[in-house]
């Protein structure tokens, strides 16, 4: 962390010791004094982002119990049994999918919060367009070339990558698993994150093996060509160390390849275990786009958007049970997008098309646990143009997050964000 | 690791010819595989496109320029825009300049070479009979030098020894000026037959004392300089030793006869004459162009049935290049799937070639300050790499073409690979700039050069096949076709919002949100396209 927010950091609880001034930061790290304070300002706190590609269906994702019949007759098609949703302990009005029934779990148990109806002024239907802002953190109509956590690592890591890595910040500032960076975490000139670009490739890298056919010229070439690039990837080396710390981890994840989000956020816990000093990981899912046939006809409790949501529910489940099993659960919080929610009305194939705003997921040991805002209204007679309206601006979320989770200032969140944006309970 | 032999034989090739074939010879014979290229030569035959690449016939390129004044500085007899190699003065002020100039001038060649050999054989000369321009420090000479390559890149190799013998380049380079009678310097006469005539290959047993003898009928050449300008070599009898020079058993104990006055110039012909007599010379230059054009490793499959008959065709043809060259490259060998991306770019191919694929603009001819500009760090960018043109390490070129066993895995160190990579992810995202000019790879336009860019498949396929010499696992495709073009979004239904997306560009467009999206998700793909391994192979 830079100099500026190491003492504006210690500034909100304490009074700052006197004798701290003008000394520099470098000649302190590693003093015990300094880990006392890196302690005390959660340095080592880390977030989670999970990309719900596609368009996620909050409607059926996170169900307006007290509305039921109004909910059921704008998209009986597809609406979930009124018996069959999953109640949450002190928030009567809303139900969860019967497929989040881990998630319900650790909502009860708190460590899981969810805030209603997300999205922004003007909101786009372009997927593309829609991921970009989320990923921006920008106005609807502006095109903004920056990450929201490239932003806030530039601000906490400037110059990067000049100087890095280094002693203070010797790991990536970010990873996700994915094959290319995401936008999130584009910096002013350069990307401040590494991509793991899939869970093979991370196997490899530990194991040390190569991923090529070696029976043919090129093959052999190629051989030496990845070899050298894993030998000047300045960051595959402590990747491979901080991996290699940890040798057991919870029992709780599928089988390698049966749910694609797990086998990414098991790599996440084990390097956040390992050691790592990486501040923000993102990982995603994507096939949220359900146009058509989101439920079974007979069973509207299974189908396509079921499957999906019992895989980031599962996911999200074995990855908490494996941070606390690593001890590191307190240090950890997660936070679930999708680039928008779909409209009320469900159409004629039995799927809901682009929509508006839509509630998000948020979990951790240290979040406080609630549903943030009400249930969206279901409007009587509803038609195809009725949108979720927006209760939260998206960018409340991640001023959340740096304020509350990673001690920002109020002034450097402003700064992150290019605004200010109301700071939610969240943590 | 043993890595497979190559079976394919030196007998023409018969097989198919499709686009795919004509990529693998543009990509070895050319900087860069062009799609228009790949197009016009695969709707001809093998036959067709190797003449065309081979008998080509191009005009003197206009020589380099006067862009280097400043406001610190002009030059004193050449006015901005005008050519150099008129000048008849030239200090240390204007030698660096001109240098530039040169290697500037030469970059642009390549760049916008014609569908020819050419090029490319030049670059082989330059690092066959190597010479530095730092060394020389006369930018004149090496400009004359480089013509010189150029005229014989394609003649007859014999001739071609003997006008580099005249080089005042190289006669400043390996010290023939100073090769006199008293004291013979025995640098050009060692260099002569080590480096550039029989080598140094198993057959090759030349001795010490061929060296010196050698030497000895060297003696008497030089530079003559009254005239920058018109400087050449000439040959000097009050310089030259005029007694019998004895060969080894190696040459046959040849006896070259000492000869008096003007007559002492016959003997370089009675030196070359018993040099090339000796099938050594042809093998060494056969084994230097498979290197080169095919792969680094020369088994004894293709010593024996690659090189051997390559050799012979040359001797019969009396070192003409050009048979050499059509048999090579026509050959089911060359064709050999073993033989296909099995090079490691030079730095040269890499920068340049990816200048041409992605057919990257420059500034005209009419903007000559920029355009040199532009290409001197496009050659910087390569010296960076370790491959500074006109300035090769030493005589023997650069270790990529001779040192065992790495050969062109020597490109690829822990400093040069990340300048390859920082290299592509700058040509892609945010070019070069001079003032407000900028040099970039415009992804837009190269997708549209593409047969089908709307559909995301076709689009990452088609890039693929351009850039790599090799296919990509479907499961990396994937990976790049959801994490990049659609953002995340999975599974066949999903397809369209790229398409739409890519043709909203000609239906709306003054959408400038989605400009920048689509491009920004072009460059990402083309970034990473250039930073997996594959694009390092040819």
């Amino acid at each position: 962390m830079k100099r500026r927010s190491f003492i504006k950091n210690t500034l909100t609880g304490v009074v700052l010791p006197t004798f701290l001034n003008g000394i520099s930061l470098k000649a302190l790290a590693g003093t015990p004094l300094m880990s006392a304070l890196s302690n005390y300002m959660n340095d080592d706190r880390v977030l989670v982002l999970i990309q719900l590609a596609g368009g996620n269906d909050g409607l059926n994702t996170v169900i307006p119990f007290d509305q039921y019949s109004l909910y059921n007759a704008a998209r009986n098609n597809i609406a979930l049994p009124e018996d069959k949703v999953l109640r949450l302990n002190g928030f009567n009005a809303t139900a969860l999918h019967p497929a989040l029934a881990e998630m319900q779990q650790l909502f009860n148990n708190g460590k899981l919060g969810i805030v209603q109806a997300v999205s922004y002024p003007k909101p786009n239907f372009s997927h593309f367009r829609a991921t970009d802002i989320w990923m921006t953190a920008s106005d609807s109509d502006k095109v903004v070339n920056t990450g929201w956590a490239g932003r806030f690592l530039n601000q906490q890591f400037p110059n990067f990558p000049n100087n890095y890595p280094n002693a203070q910040m010797p790991d990536p500032l970010a990873i996700q698993v994915g094959s290319v960076v995401s936008s999130t975490f584009q910096g002013p000139a350069f990307t401040m994150g590494l991509a793991i670009s899939n869970p093979s490739n991370f196997y490899n890298l530990i194991e040390g093996k190569v991923n090529v056919e070696s029976n043919t010229r090129w093959g052999e070439q190629l051989d030496y060509l990845e070899e050298m690039s894993l030998k000047t990837d300045q960051y595959a080396d402590v990747i491979k160390k901080a991996a290699l710390k940890i040798t057991k981890q919870s029992d709780k994840y599928p089988a390698a390849g049966k749910n694609p989000l797990a086998d990414q956020l098991k790599i996440v816990a084990r390097l956040i275990a390992g050691g790592l000093k990486t501040k923000v990981y993102m990982v995603n899912t994507g096939s949220f786009d359900t146009h058509a046939k989101q439920t079974d006809d007979a069973d509207k409790t299974i189908g396509t958007h079921a499957n999906l949501l019992k895989r980031v529910s599962e996911a999200v489940n074995a990855f908490m049970d494996d941070i606390n099993y690593l001890q590191v659960g307190d240090r950890v919080m997660g936070m679930t997008f999708s680039e928008f929610g779909r409209r009320i009305k469900s159409n004629a194939s039995g799927g809901t098309d682009h929509g508006a705003a839509a509630p998000v997921f948020y979990f951790g040991n240290k979040v406080k646990s609630a549903v943030i805002g009400n249930n969206p209204t279901i409007p009587t007679n509803v038609t195809v143009n009725d949108n979720v309206p927006m209760q939260h601006d998206f960018r409340s979320l991640y001023a959340s997050v740096l304020q509350n989770w990673f001690h920002l200032q109020p002034a450097d969140v402003q700064q992150v964000l290019n605004g200010t944006y109301p700071v939610l309970g969240m943590v | 690791m043993a890595v497979p032999t190559a079976t394919g034989s030196i007998k023409k090739y018969r097989g198919k010819w499709n686009a795919e074939q004509a990529k693998h010879l543009l990509k070895r014979t050319m900087f860069g595989a062009k799609k228009e290229d790949i197009t016009f030569f695969a709707s001809k035959s093998l036959h067709k496109t190797i003449e065309a690449l081979i008998n080509t016939e191009e005009a003197t390129p206009l020589p380099p320029l006067n862009v280097y004044n400043d406001t610190n500085y002009s030059d004193p007899e050449i006015a901005l825009g005008q050519t150099w190699i008129t000048a008849t003065k030239q200090t240390g002020m204007e030698i660096g300049r001109r240098k530039n100039s040169y290697k500037s001038w030469w970059f642009n060649l390549m760049l916008n070479q014609n569908r020819t050999i050419r090029e490319k054989m030049v670059l082989f000369w330059h690092n066959h009979f190597s010479t530095e321009t730092n060394i020389v420090d006369n930018a004149t000479s090496s400009y004359k030098h480089n013509v010189l390559l150029r005229q014989y890149a394609l003649g007859n190799f014999k001739e071609m020894v003997k006008a580099i013998t005249f080089d005042p380049c190289m006669l400043r380079y390996l010290n023939g000026n100073n090769n006199v009678k008293k004291a013979p310097d025995e640098n050009y006469g060692r260099e002569l037959q080590e480096l550039f005539t029989v080598g140094k290959g198993p057959g090759s047993h030349y001795t010490e004392d061929d060296v010196k003898a050698a030497a000895r009928v060297l003696t008497g050449y030089r530079t003559d300089a009254k005239s920058l300008p018109d400087i050449k070599g000439i040959f000097d009898p009050s310089r030259h030793d005029e007694t019998d020079k004895k060969f080894s058993s190696f040459y046959n104990n040849t006896v070259i006869k000492g000869r008096r006055g003007k007559e002492g110039e016959q003997e370089l012909d009675d030196l070359l004459n018993m040099i090339f007599a000796n099938e050594e010379v042809s093998r060494f230059i056969c084994r230097k162009l498979y290197r080169y054009f095919v792969y680094h490793l020369i088994d004894d499959n293709a010593e024996k049935n690659i090189i051997e008959p390559l050799a012979k065709t040359f001797r019969k043809n009396n070192y003409e290049i050009k048979p050499v060259l059509i048999q090579l490259l026509s050959s089911r060998h060359f064709f050999d799937k073993n033989n296909k991306g099995c090079i490691i770019k030079n730095p040269v191919d890499f920068t340049i070639g990816l200048c041409r694929e992605f057919n990257v603009q420059f500034p005209k001819d009419d903007e000559y300050v920029d355009q040199y500009a532009f290409l001197l760090q496009l050659q910087q960018q390569a010296a960076q790499m370790q491959q500074n043109l006109g300035d090769p390490p030493n005589v023997a070129g650069w270790p990529a073409y001779y040192q065992q066993p790495q050969y062109d895995k020597i490109w690829i160190s822990s400093d040069t690979l990340p300048k390859r990579n920082i290299f592509t992810d700058r040509m892609v995202n945010t070019g070069s700039a001079r003032g407000t000019k900028k040099v970039i790879i415009d992804v837009v336009a190269f997708a549209q050069t593409l047969n089908n860019p709307s559909n995301p498949d076709d689009l990452i396929n088609e890039s693929v096949g351009l850039l790599y010499m090799m296919e990509l696992p479907d499961k990396e495709k994937q990976y790049m076709k959801e994490g990049i073009l659609l953002s995340g979004l999975q599974g066949m239904m999903s397809d369209h919002y790229w398409t739409d997306a890519w043709n909203k560009l000609s239906t709306k467009p003054d959408d400038n949100a989605n400009k920048k999206d689509v491009t920004n998700k072009l460059k990402k793909l083309y970034q990473y396209l250039m930073n997996l391994p594959q694009y390092q192979l040819m």
